[in-house]
């Protein structure tokens, strides 16, 4: 089957060895990744800002810049989530125009991983696959076990033993197999693999990796088009394996070549907790290598991975970008995850937190100027780490039902209008 | 003495699709060389033209990523394993 017009082949990112398009992620001769490649004059004389809004509002309405063949199966009303102008966290950092792109509020499961999700799955159909499985630091396998459940397909989810419960619950529900391995991201990462070499599934962030990837550039696509189709001056990610942060690069590159906005500079920053930072220590080190961390100690256990794959490219993009990035403590996480709950009515989980703190320091430093545009990607729901916060925000106030005693709650009186 | 060496999927067209093949040697160096006595061309997909393990392969010496050990000079005795894995993406 072979009848996307626009998405060619993949393609290995390190030698350009071509690929046909199939559950394959590595070049066979130097183990670079391999990337979906697309003819972009077809798609410059096929996709435009009007075909573009005529579209429903999802993750799809790009769907010529995605590596699918047919219409996608799974996951069809994911992404298009709010962008919004951030005017009192704005004011709290002493920024101008400020925005947060809000993928706490992804369907189905509450993350930006609902975007990667629903290509892999798309893609895993097309190619006849029956089973689906993954590595995740949680919010993946959540994703994972809701599409597949949804799609009609078997699925193992496999994670750190040691993750928040709340979402290992968030994948248990979906009536998948859920493996808790003794061991860190990356143990559980090598085990995928050598499952992945005996078992003919497809594995979403292992031999499905190229589709999978390319998903999450839909946050990028739908950045600009929220900002009334230009780039943000400024754009802050969290990073754990880094691809994200590259992808979102990628975004902003091709709607630059098709004419969809307009070329200009915009600066990529990535932020880690300081618990696990291998790619901001190497930015800090103005070094390309990525040494990586044996053992994770952080709240943002979505984050928590200690040999970051995309890692070097992510180096590369903030480079080019005149970006950088930043990495924050866990006090630091908690505070910013109040100070966006507080100032726009957003709940996000620790990852997001980390994002809202690095953005901080980064700004308090002078990196990022207050004049100009900054989107913050804030990529999971709270409700999800509730574990981080809840000795962190006070408890209820009981009282009986009286109007006394609700009064004396107080110390000053409340006004009555 | 022989260690089992277990290989990628990307990597069995080398090994007449064998999963796990043995190699001799006290250092996973010289595991390496060993493997490309048997299956030439093997050693150039896992080492850069410095010798040294490549970007986007991660050697495993029993749990541990060499990185974290020796790196290619990690030493290897009779009992342990060796497996060799792509670098996957972030979950």
């Amino acid at each position: 089957m072979d009848k996307s017009p626009f998405f060619s082949h993949l393609r290995c990112r390190e030698c350009d060895r071509q690929y046909p398009k199939g559950a394959v992620h590595v070049c066979e001769f130097d183990f670079g990744p391999l990337e979906a490649a697309y003819d972009y004059d077809s798609i410059y004389k096929a996709l435009t800002r009007q075909k573009i809004l005529s579209r429903p509002r999802s993750m799809w309405r790009y769907r010529e810049l995605l590596p699918i063949e047919n219409e996608p199966t799974v996951g069809v009303q994911t992404g298009f989530t709010p962008l919004i102008r951030a005017r009192r966290l704005a004011a709290r950092l002493g920024v101008e125009e400020l925005y947060i792109k809000n993928d706490t509020v992804n369907y189905p499961t509450l993350s930006f991983k609902d975007r990667v999700v629903s290509v892999a799955l798309s893609r895993a159909k097309e190619l006849g696959i029956d089973t689906v499985a993954c590595a995740s630091t949680g919010n993946l396998a959540n994703s994972v076990a809701a599409n597949a459940a949804a799609a009609g397909l078997r699925s193992f989810v496999l994670i750190p033993a040691d993750l928040e419960p709340t979402k290992i619950l968030g994948s248990l529900i979906f009536g998948t197999n859920v493996i808790g391995i003794q061991g860190a991201y990356d143990q559980v990462n090598r085990l995928c693999s050598e499952i992945a070499g005996r078992y003919h599934w497809g594995f979403v962030n292992v031999n499905l990796r190229p589709y999978y990837a390319e998903g999450s550039k839909t946050m990028g696509f739908e950045i600009m088009e929220q900002l009334g189709w230009r780039l943000p001056r400024h754009t802050v990610v969290c990073m754990a394996s880094g691809s994200l942060l590259t992808k979102i690069y990628k975004s902003f590159q091709e709607f630059s070549k098709l004419g969809l906005v307009e070329p200009g500079e915009s600066s990529i920053y990535g932020a880690q907790a300081a618990g696990c930072s291998p790619i901001t220590t190497a930015i800090k080190n103005n070094t390309e290598v990525v040494k990586p961390v044996a053992k994770p100690h952080t709240i943002a256990k979505s984050l928590s991975i200690g040999t970051p794959a995309d890692g070097y490219y992510a180096i590369r993009t903030m480079k080019q970008t005149g970006g950088t990035a930043e990495d924050c403590t866990d006090e630091e996480i908690i505070d910013a995850i109040k100070l966006l709950a507080e100032t726009e009515g957003i709940f996000a989980e620790t990852a997001g937190g980390v994002t809202v703190a690095c953005a901080r320091k980064l700004i308090e430093c002078g990196c990022i100027p207050p004049n100009e545009s900054i989107v913050l990607c804030i990529t999971g729901h709270g409700l999800k780490t509730q574990e981080a916060v809840i000795d962190k925000v006070g408890q209820a106030k009981l009282i009986r039902p009286n109007l006394k005693e609700f009064e004396s709650l107080f110390e000053h009186p409340i006004q009555t209008n | 003495m022989a260690i089992p060496v277990r290989i990628p999927t990307p990597l069995r067209k080398l090994t007449q699709n064998q999963e796990v093949v043995e190699a001799e040697g006290t250092t996973i160096r010289e595991l390496l060389e060993c493997l490309e006595r048997t299956y030439p061309g093997l050693k150039e997909r896992i080492c850069d033209d410095q010798d040294q393990i490549r970007r986007f392969v991660n050697v495993f010496l029993n749990d541990e990523d060499v990185r974290f050990l020796d790196e290619s000079e990690t030493a290897v005795k009779s009992g342990d394993e060796v497996s060799i894995v792509p670098a996957i993406a972030g979950g």
